[in-house]
Protein backbone atom coordinates (compact mmCIF):
# COMPACT_ATOMS: atom_id res chain seq x y z
CA UNK A 1 0.00 0.00 0.00
CA UNK A 2 2.76 2.34 1.04
CA UNK A 3 4.57 1.59 -2.20
CA UNK A 4 1.52 2.28 -4.29
CA UNK A 5 1.05 5.65 -2.64
CA UNK A 6 4.74 6.39 -3.09
CA UNK A 7 4.52 5.44 -6.73
CA UNK A 8 1.46 7.60 -7.27
CA UNK A 9 3.08 10.51 -5.50
CA UNK A 10 6.33 10.22 -7.41
CA UNK A 11 4.63 9.99 -10.77
CA UNK A 12 1.77 12.33 -10.03
CA UNK A 13 2.77 14.79 -12.75
CA UNK A 14 3.06 12.03 -15.33
CA UNK A 15 -0.30 10.56 -14.31
CA UNK A 16 -1.95 13.97 -14.46
CA UNK A 17 -0.45 14.41 -17.92
CA UNK A 18 -1.82 11.04 -19.03
CA UNK A 19 -5.26 11.86 -17.64
CA UNK A 20 -5.51 15.23 -19.40
CA UNK A 21 -4.09 13.81 -22.63
CA UNK A 22 -6.60 10.97 -22.43
CA UNK A 23 -9.51 13.38 -22.03
CA UNK A 24 -8.46 15.54 -24.97
CA UNK A 25 -7.74 12.54 -27.21
CA UNK A 26 -11.18 11.15 -26.36
CA UNK A 27 -12.73 14.43 -27.49
CA UNK A 28 -10.67 14.37 -30.66
CA UNK A 29 -11.47 10.80 -31.63
CA UNK A 30 -15.14 11.32 -30.80
CA UNK A 31 -15.31 14.37 -33.06
CA UNK A 32 -13.86 12.44 -35.99
CA UNK A 33 -16.30 9.57 -35.77
CA UNK A 34 -19.15 10.03 -38.17
CA UNK A 35 -22.05 9.06 -35.96
CA UNK A 36 -21.22 10.90 -32.77
CA UNK A 37 -21.70 14.57 -32.10
CA UNK A 38 -18.79 16.55 -30.77
CA UNK A 39 -18.36 17.20 -27.06
CA UNK A 40 -16.91 20.69 -27.33
CA UNK A 41 -18.62 23.11 -29.71
CA UNK A 42 -19.02 26.85 -30.07
CA UNK A 43 -22.80 26.51 -29.62
CA UNK A 44 -22.77 27.70 -26.03
CA UNK A 45 -23.55 30.90 -24.24
CA UNK A 46 -19.94 32.07 -23.78
CA UNK A 47 -18.51 31.65 -27.26
CA UNK A 48 -21.84 32.50 -28.84
CA UNK A 49 -21.90 35.80 -26.99
CA UNK A 50 -18.29 36.61 -27.92
CA UNK A 51 -18.84 35.79 -31.57
CA UNK A 52 -22.07 37.79 -31.65
CA UNK A 53 -20.26 40.87 -30.30
CA UNK A 54 -17.47 40.50 -32.85
CA UNK A 55 -20.02 40.04 -35.60
CA UNK A 56 -21.97 43.11 -34.48
CA UNK A 57 -18.91 45.23 -35.08
CA UNK A 58 -17.84 43.45 -38.22
CA UNK A 59 -21.19 43.55 -39.99
CA UNK A 60 -20.86 47.32 -40.39
CA UNK A 61 -18.00 46.80 -42.78
CA UNK A 62 -20.03 44.70 -45.19
CA UNK A 63 -23.28 46.70 -45.25
CA UNK A 64 -22.80 47.72 -48.86
CA UNK A 65 -22.29 44.12 -50.03
CA UNK A 66 -25.28 42.99 -47.98
CA UNK A 67 -27.46 45.66 -49.57
CA UNK A 68 -26.32 44.65 -53.01
CA UNK A 69 -27.05 41.00 -52.30
CA UNK A 70 -30.54 41.81 -50.98
CA UNK A 71 -31.31 44.08 -53.94
CA UNK A 72 -30.17 41.33 -56.27
CA UNK A 73 -32.40 38.78 -54.57
CA UNK A 74 -35.33 41.21 -54.67
CA UNK A 75 -34.82 41.73 -58.38
CA UNK A 76 -34.79 37.98 -58.94
CA UNK A 77 -37.98 37.47 -56.93
CA UNK A 78 -39.68 40.38 -58.70
CA UNK A 79 -38.81 39.00 -62.09
CA UNK A 80 -40.41 35.73 -60.97
CA UNK A 81 -43.49 37.65 -59.91
CA UNK A 82 -43.85 39.64 -63.12
CA UNK A 83 -43.33 36.63 -65.32
CA UNK A 84 -46.07 34.61 -63.65
CA UNK A 85 -49.17 34.88 -65.75
CA UNK A 86 -52.45 36.34 -64.58
CA UNK A 87 -51.55 36.60 -60.94
CA UNK A 88 -54.02 39.47 -60.56
CA UNK A 89 -56.98 37.47 -61.81
CA UNK A 90 -56.28 34.34 -59.85
CA UNK A 91 -58.14 34.01 -56.56
CA UNK A 92 -55.75 34.11 -53.60
CA UNK A 93 -54.82 30.64 -52.45
CA UNK A 94 -54.56 30.31 -48.72
CA UNK A 95 -52.60 27.26 -47.76
CA UNK A 96 -53.29 26.20 -44.22
CA UNK A 97 -50.15 26.04 -42.10
CA UNK A 98 -50.86 22.41 -41.27
CA UNK A 99 -50.49 21.40 -44.90
CA UNK A 100 -47.20 23.08 -45.68
CA UNK A 101 -44.13 20.90 -45.73
CA UNK A 102 -41.39 23.33 -44.90
CA UNK A 103 -40.89 26.09 -42.39
CA UNK A 104 -38.17 28.70 -42.81
CA UNK A 105 -36.34 30.48 -39.99
CA UNK A 106 -34.15 33.47 -40.75
CA UNK A 107 -30.74 33.63 -39.09
CA UNK A 108 -27.25 35.03 -39.35
CA UNK A 109 -23.76 33.49 -39.40
CA UNK A 110 -21.68 34.86 -36.54
CA UNK A 111 -18.54 32.74 -36.89
CA UNK A 112 -17.31 30.93 -39.98
CA UNK A 113 -14.40 28.55 -40.54
CA UNK A 114 -13.07 27.15 -43.79
CA UNK A 115 -9.38 26.48 -43.21
CA UNK A 116 -9.62 22.88 -41.96
CA UNK A 117 -10.83 19.52 -43.19
CA UNK A 118 -13.85 19.57 -40.91
CA UNK A 119 -15.36 23.01 -40.88
CA UNK A 120 -18.28 24.22 -38.82
CA UNK A 121 -19.89 27.63 -38.54
CA UNK A 122 -22.00 29.17 -35.81
CA UNK A 123 -25.36 30.89 -36.32
CA UNK A 124 -27.39 33.20 -34.12
CA UNK A 125 -30.47 31.01 -33.56
CA UNK A 126 -30.90 28.13 -31.14
CA UNK A 127 -33.68 25.89 -29.91
CA UNK A 128 -35.53 28.89 -28.54
CA UNK A 129 -36.09 29.95 -32.16
CA UNK A 130 -37.18 26.43 -33.09
CA UNK A 131 -33.88 25.22 -34.53
CA UNK A 132 -33.26 21.48 -34.16
CA UNK A 133 -30.51 19.07 -35.13
CA UNK A 134 -30.40 18.09 -38.83
CA UNK A 135 -32.30 21.02 -40.25
CA UNK A 136 -31.03 22.35 -43.55
CA UNK A 137 -29.28 25.71 -43.83
CA UNK A 138 -29.40 27.62 -47.11
CA UNK A 139 -28.47 31.12 -48.22
CA UNK A 140 -30.10 33.11 -51.00
CA UNK A 141 -27.66 31.44 -53.40
CA UNK A 142 -28.00 27.83 -52.32
CA UNK A 143 -27.11 25.10 -49.84
CA UNK A 144 -24.53 25.91 -47.14
CA UNK A 145 -24.89 23.07 -44.59
CA UNK A 146 -27.06 21.49 -41.91
CA UNK A 147 -27.47 21.98 -38.16
CA UNK A 148 -25.23 19.90 -35.96
CA UNK A 149 -25.84 21.08 -32.41
CA UNK A 150 -28.03 23.70 -30.77
CA UNK A 151 -27.95 25.61 -27.51
CA UNK A 152 -30.56 28.08 -26.27
CA UNK A 153 -29.58 30.91 -28.60
CA UNK A 154 -26.92 29.53 -30.94
CA UNK A 155 -26.33 26.56 -33.21
CA UNK A 156 -23.35 25.04 -34.96
CA UNK A 157 -23.70 24.03 -38.58
CA UNK A 158 -21.78 21.36 -40.52
CA UNK A 159 -20.58 23.35 -43.50
CA UNK A 160 -20.60 21.99 -47.07
CA UNK A 161 -16.83 22.37 -46.64
CA UNK A 162 -16.63 19.49 -44.16
CA UNK A 163 -15.33 16.07 -45.12
CA UNK A 164 -18.16 14.59 -43.00
CA UNK A 165 -20.83 16.41 -45.02
CA UNK A 166 -23.11 14.16 -47.13
CA UNK A 167 -26.06 15.27 -49.22
CA UNK A 168 -28.13 13.59 -51.90
CA UNK A 169 -27.97 15.81 -54.98
CA UNK A 170 -28.85 15.48 -58.64
CA UNK A 171 -28.15 16.99 -62.02
CA UNK A 172 -31.08 19.32 -62.64
CA UNK A 173 -31.40 18.55 -66.35
CA UNK A 174 -31.71 14.78 -66.27
CA UNK A 175 -32.36 13.91 -62.61
CA UNK A 176 -29.35 11.60 -62.20
CA UNK A 177 -28.47 11.26 -58.53
CA UNK A 178 -25.15 11.43 -56.74
CA UNK A 179 -23.76 12.17 -53.29
CA UNK A 180 -22.34 15.61 -52.59
CA UNK A 181 -19.14 15.51 -50.50
CA UNK A 182 -16.05 17.65 -50.08
CA UNK A 183 -12.49 16.39 -50.54
CA UNK A 184 -10.98 18.98 -48.20
CA UNK A 185 -8.96 20.82 -50.82
CA UNK A 186 -10.53 23.84 -52.46
CA UNK A 187 -13.12 26.02 -50.71
CA UNK A 188 -14.80 26.91 -54.02
CA UNK A 189 -15.56 23.36 -55.15
CA UNK A 190 -17.38 20.32 -53.79
CA UNK A 191 -17.56 16.83 -55.32
CA UNK A 192 -20.60 14.97 -56.56
CA UNK A 193 -19.74 11.25 -56.32
CA UNK A 194 -21.31 8.07 -57.63
CA UNK A 195 -23.04 9.56 -60.64
CA UNK A 196 -23.96 6.64 -62.94
CA UNK A 197 -21.99 6.28 -66.17
CA UNK A 198 -25.07 6.47 -68.36
CA UNK A 199 -25.78 10.02 -67.21
CA UNK A 200 -24.90 12.67 -69.74
CA UNK A 201 -22.88 15.28 -67.90
CA UNK A 202 -21.86 18.56 -69.45
CA UNK A 203 -19.63 21.17 -67.94
CA UNK A 204 -21.80 24.04 -66.75
CA UNK A 205 -24.88 21.93 -65.88
CA UNK A 206 -26.62 22.92 -62.66
CA UNK A 207 -26.55 20.65 -59.59
CA UNK A 208 -29.52 20.88 -57.19
CA UNK A 209 -30.64 19.01 -54.07
CA UNK A 210 -32.31 15.67 -54.71
CA UNK A 211 -35.79 14.53 -53.81
CA UNK A 212 -34.70 11.80 -51.40
CA UNK A 213 -33.13 14.23 -48.96
CA UNK A 214 -35.15 14.51 -45.74
CA UNK A 215 -33.30 17.67 -44.78
CA UNK A 216 -33.64 19.95 -47.79
CA UNK A 217 -36.55 20.60 -50.13
CA UNK A 218 -35.99 19.43 -53.70
CA UNK A 219 -34.34 21.67 -56.31
CA UNK A 220 -32.36 24.01 -54.09
CA UNK A 221 -29.36 25.14 -56.16
CA UNK A 222 -25.89 23.93 -55.16
CA UNK A 223 -23.51 24.72 -58.01
CA UNK A 224 -22.48 24.00 -61.57
CA UNK A 225 -20.36 21.18 -62.99
CA UNK A 226 -16.77 22.30 -63.36
CA UNK A 227 -14.86 19.12 -64.20
CA UNK A 228 -15.71 15.47 -64.82
CA UNK A 229 -13.62 12.50 -63.62
CA UNK A 230 -14.19 8.81 -63.92
CA UNK A 231 -13.59 6.81 -60.77
CA UNK A 232 -11.08 4.09 -61.64
CA UNK A 233 -12.44 1.57 -59.14
CA UNK A 234 -16.20 1.90 -59.43
CA UNK A 235 -16.41 3.41 -62.91
CA UNK A 236 -18.86 5.98 -61.63
CA UNK A 237 -18.45 9.65 -62.49
CA UNK A 238 -17.10 12.08 -59.94
CA UNK A 239 -17.92 15.69 -60.71
CA UNK A 240 -16.20 18.79 -59.42
CA UNK A 241 -19.02 21.19 -58.56
CA UNK A 242 -18.35 24.90 -58.48
CA UNK A 243 -20.47 26.15 -55.57
CA UNK A 244 -22.83 29.09 -56.05
CA UNK A 245 -22.08 30.21 -52.51
CA UNK A 246 -18.81 31.78 -51.58
CA UNK A 247 -18.40 29.71 -48.41
CA UNK A 248 -15.68 32.02 -47.12
CA UNK A 249 -18.10 34.94 -46.73
CA UNK A 250 -21.48 33.90 -45.39
CA UNK A 251 -23.86 36.31 -43.73
CA UNK A 252 -27.64 35.92 -43.68
CA UNK A 253 -28.91 32.36 -43.95
CA UNK A 254 -32.24 30.56 -43.77
CA UNK A 255 -32.89 27.43 -41.77
CA UNK A 256 -35.29 25.04 -43.46
CA UNK A 257 -37.36 22.67 -41.37
CA UNK A 258 -38.96 19.69 -43.03
CA UNK A 259 -42.07 19.15 -40.94
CA UNK A 260 -42.45 15.56 -42.06
CA UNK A 261 -38.85 14.50 -41.44
CA UNK A 262 -39.60 12.51 -38.28
CA UNK A 263 -42.47 10.76 -40.00
CA UNK A 264 -40.33 9.84 -43.02
CA UNK A 265 -37.49 8.56 -40.86
CA UNK A 266 -39.85 6.56 -38.65
CA UNK A 267 -41.38 4.97 -41.70
CA UNK A 268 -37.99 4.17 -43.21
CA UNK A 269 -36.76 2.66 -39.96
CA UNK A 270 -39.88 0.56 -39.61
CA UNK A 271 -39.48 -0.73 -43.16
CA UNK A 272 -35.80 -1.62 -43.18
CA UNK A 273 -34.87 -4.33 -40.67
CA UNK A 274 -32.38 -3.17 -38.05
CA UNK A 275 -28.79 -4.19 -38.91
CA UNK A 276 -27.39 -6.85 -36.63
CA UNK B 1 -1.91 35.80 -4.41
CA UNK B 2 1.45 37.07 -5.58
CA UNK B 3 2.26 38.99 -8.72
CA UNK B 4 3.54 35.99 -10.73
CA UNK B 5 0.21 34.22 -10.42
CA UNK B 6 -1.62 37.39 -11.36
CA UNK B 7 0.62 37.98 -14.38
CA UNK B 8 0.00 34.44 -15.58
CA UNK B 9 -3.75 34.69 -15.17
CA UNK B 10 -3.75 37.95 -17.14
CA UNK B 11 -1.52 36.35 -19.76
CA UNK B 12 -3.93 33.39 -20.03
CA UNK B 13 -6.92 35.65 -20.61
CA UNK B 14 -5.06 38.10 -22.83
CA UNK B 15 -3.57 35.49 -25.14
CA UNK B 16 -6.86 33.59 -25.36
CA UNK B 17 -8.75 36.77 -26.27
CA UNK B 18 -6.09 37.73 -28.83
CA UNK B 19 -6.23 34.24 -30.34
CA UNK B 20 -10.01 34.19 -30.63
CA UNK B 21 -10.59 37.77 -31.76
CA UNK B 22 -7.61 38.25 -34.05
CA UNK B 23 -5.50 35.24 -34.95
CA UNK B 24 -8.21 32.63 -35.49
CA UNK B 25 -9.71 34.87 -38.15
CA UNK B 26 -6.63 35.64 -40.24
CA UNK B 27 -6.85 32.64 -42.60
CA UNK B 28 -3.78 33.60 -44.60
CA UNK B 29 -3.89 32.11 -48.11
CA UNK B 30 -7.23 30.62 -47.14
CA UNK B 31 -6.04 28.18 -44.48
CA UNK B 32 -3.10 29.42 -42.40
CA UNK B 33 -3.60 30.62 -38.83
CA UNK B 34 -0.88 31.37 -36.28
CA UNK B 35 -1.37 30.05 -32.75
CA UNK B 36 0.63 32.37 -30.47
CA UNK B 37 -1.54 31.43 -27.46
CA UNK B 38 1.08 28.76 -26.66
CA UNK B 39 3.31 31.61 -25.50
CA UNK B 40 1.44 31.15 -22.23
CA UNK B 41 2.97 27.68 -21.84
CA UNK B 42 6.43 28.81 -22.98
CA UNK B 43 6.53 31.86 -20.74
CA UNK B 44 5.24 30.01 -17.65
CA UNK B 45 7.82 30.33 -14.84
CA UNK B 46 10.60 27.76 -15.23
CA UNK B 47 10.36 26.49 -11.69
CA UNK B 48 6.61 27.00 -11.42
CA UNK B 49 4.16 24.35 -10.29
CA UNK B 50 4.08 21.69 -13.02
CA UNK B 51 0.62 20.43 -12.14
CA UNK B 52 -0.74 23.96 -12.39
CA UNK B 53 0.95 24.34 -15.77
CA UNK B 54 -0.54 21.07 -17.07
CA UNK B 55 -4.05 21.92 -15.91
CA UNK B 56 -3.96 25.50 -17.17
CA UNK B 57 -2.50 24.41 -20.52
CA UNK B 58 -5.34 21.89 -20.83
CA UNK B 59 -7.95 24.53 -20.03
CA UNK B 60 -6.38 27.01 -22.44
CA UNK B 61 -6.33 24.43 -25.23
CA UNK B 62 -9.92 23.46 -24.48
CA UNK B 63 -11.05 27.10 -24.65
CA UNK B 64 -9.33 27.57 -28.01
CA UNK B 65 -10.95 24.32 -29.18
CA UNK B 66 -14.34 25.57 -28.11
CA UNK B 67 -13.99 28.81 -30.04
CA UNK B 68 -12.42 27.23 -33.10
CA UNK B 69 -14.96 24.37 -33.16
CA UNK B 70 -12.21 21.77 -33.33
CA UNK B 71 -13.04 19.67 -30.25
CA UNK B 72 -9.83 18.24 -28.83
CA UNK B 73 -6.63 18.78 -30.83
CA UNK B 74 -5.66 22.11 -29.27
CA UNK B 75 -6.13 20.71 -25.76
CA UNK B 76 -4.09 17.60 -26.57
CA UNK B 77 -1.26 19.53 -28.23
CA UNK B 78 -1.10 22.06 -25.38
CA UNK B 79 -0.98 19.35 -22.70
CA UNK B 80 1.83 17.55 -24.54
CA UNK B 81 3.76 20.80 -24.92
CA UNK B 82 3.29 21.61 -21.23
CA UNK B 83 4.64 18.16 -20.33
CA UNK B 84 7.56 18.28 -22.76
CA UNK B 85 8.60 21.78 -21.71
CA UNK B 86 11.19 20.49 -19.22
CA UNK B 87 12.98 18.20 -21.71
CA UNK B 88 13.00 21.07 -24.20
CA UNK B 89 14.53 23.34 -21.59
CA UNK B 90 17.20 20.74 -20.92
CA UNK B 91 17.83 20.37 -24.63
CA UNK B 92 18.30 24.05 -25.36
CA UNK B 93 19.66 25.58 -22.15
CA UNK B 94 21.73 22.63 -20.94
CA UNK B 95 21.32 20.45 -17.89
CA UNK B 96 21.68 23.23 -15.36
CA UNK B 97 18.65 25.20 -16.48
CA UNK B 98 16.93 24.78 -13.14
CA UNK B 99 19.58 26.67 -11.23
CA UNK B 100 19.47 29.74 -13.33
CA UNK B 101 16.57 32.08 -13.32
CA UNK B 102 15.66 31.99 -16.95
CA UNK B 103 13.11 34.36 -18.27
CA UNK B 104 12.41 33.74 -21.90
CA UNK B 105 11.23 37.24 -22.50
CA UNK B 106 14.40 38.71 -21.01
CA UNK B 107 16.58 38.93 -24.07
CA UNK B 108 16.32 36.85 -27.21
CA UNK B 109 19.50 34.78 -27.26
CA UNK B 110 20.06 31.84 -29.67
CA UNK B 111 19.02 29.39 -26.92
CA UNK B 112 15.75 31.16 -26.42
CA UNK B 113 15.13 31.27 -30.15
CA UNK B 114 15.70 27.53 -30.49
CA UNK B 115 13.56 26.79 -27.42
CA UNK B 116 10.64 28.74 -28.84
CA UNK B 117 11.07 27.11 -32.23
CA UNK B 118 11.17 23.55 -30.84
CA UNK B 119 8.07 24.23 -28.73
CA UNK B 120 6.13 25.59 -31.70
CA UNK B 121 7.14 22.72 -33.98
CA UNK B 122 6.12 20.10 -31.40
CA UNK B 123 2.81 21.77 -30.67
CA UNK B 124 1.86 22.38 -34.30
CA UNK B 125 2.85 18.91 -35.44
CA UNK B 126 0.57 17.26 -32.86
CA UNK B 127 -2.16 19.82 -33.51
CA UNK B 128 -2.31 19.34 -37.26
CA UNK B 129 -1.91 15.56 -37.11
CA UNK B 130 -4.88 15.32 -34.74
CA UNK B 131 -6.88 17.85 -36.69
CA UNK B 132 -6.48 16.07 -40.02
CA UNK B 133 -6.65 12.61 -38.35
CA UNK B 134 -5.82 10.98 -41.64
CA UNK B 135 -2.43 9.53 -42.54
CA UNK B 136 -3.37 9.76 -46.20
CA UNK B 137 -3.08 13.52 -45.87
CA UNK B 138 0.31 13.33 -44.14
CA UNK B 139 2.15 15.32 -46.78
CA UNK B 140 -0.20 18.28 -46.82
CA UNK B 141 -0.40 18.11 -43.00
CA UNK B 142 3.39 18.39 -42.72
CA UNK B 143 3.42 21.25 -45.19
CA UNK B 144 0.73 23.12 -43.25
CA UNK B 145 2.72 22.49 -40.05
CA UNK B 146 5.82 24.00 -41.64
CA UNK B 147 4.09 27.14 -42.92
CA UNK B 148 2.10 27.62 -39.76
CA UNK B 149 5.21 27.17 -37.60
CA UNK B 150 6.97 29.95 -39.46
CA UNK B 151 3.90 32.14 -39.10
CA UNK B 152 3.46 31.47 -35.37
CA UNK B 153 7.18 31.92 -34.77
CA UNK B 154 7.23 35.39 -36.33
CA UNK B 155 4.09 36.47 -34.49
CA UNK B 156 5.41 35.08 -31.18
CA UNK B 157 8.70 36.96 -31.48
CA UNK B 158 6.80 40.15 -32.24
CA UNK B 159 4.50 39.64 -29.24
CA UNK B 160 7.47 38.93 -26.94
CA UNK B 161 9.12 42.16 -28.09
CA UNK B 162 5.90 44.08 -27.63
CA UNK B 163 5.01 42.83 -24.15
CA UNK B 164 8.57 42.74 -22.87
CA UNK B 165 7.99 44.49 -19.58
CA UNK B 166 10.17 47.47 -18.81
CA UNK B 167 10.61 46.30 -15.25
CA UNK B 168 9.82 42.83 -14.01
Amino acid sequence: MQQIINFLYKNSIFLLFLLLLGISLTFTIQSHSYHRSRAVTSANAVSGYVYEQINNVESYFSLREQNDALAYENARLQSLLYNTQDTANRPPVNIDAAFTDYKVIQSKVIANAYSRQENYFTIKSGYKAGVRKDMGVVSSLGVVGYIEQTSANYSTVISVLNTKFRLGAKIKKNNHFGTLTWNGKNTGYAQLRDVPRLATVNIGDTIVTGAESTIFPENIPIGTIHKVYQDKVTNYFTLDVRLFNDMTSLNYVYIVENKHRDEIIQLQEATTPAPK
Amino acid sequence: MNSTVLVNILRFIGLLALQVVVFNRLNMFGYLNPYPYILFIMLFPVNGNRAALLVSAFLLGLCVDMFADTSGPHAAASVVLAYLRRPFFKLTFGISFEYQTIKINDRLSPERFSFILICIVAHHLILYLLEAFDLGLIFSTLLTTLYSTIFTFIISIIIIYLIKPAKE
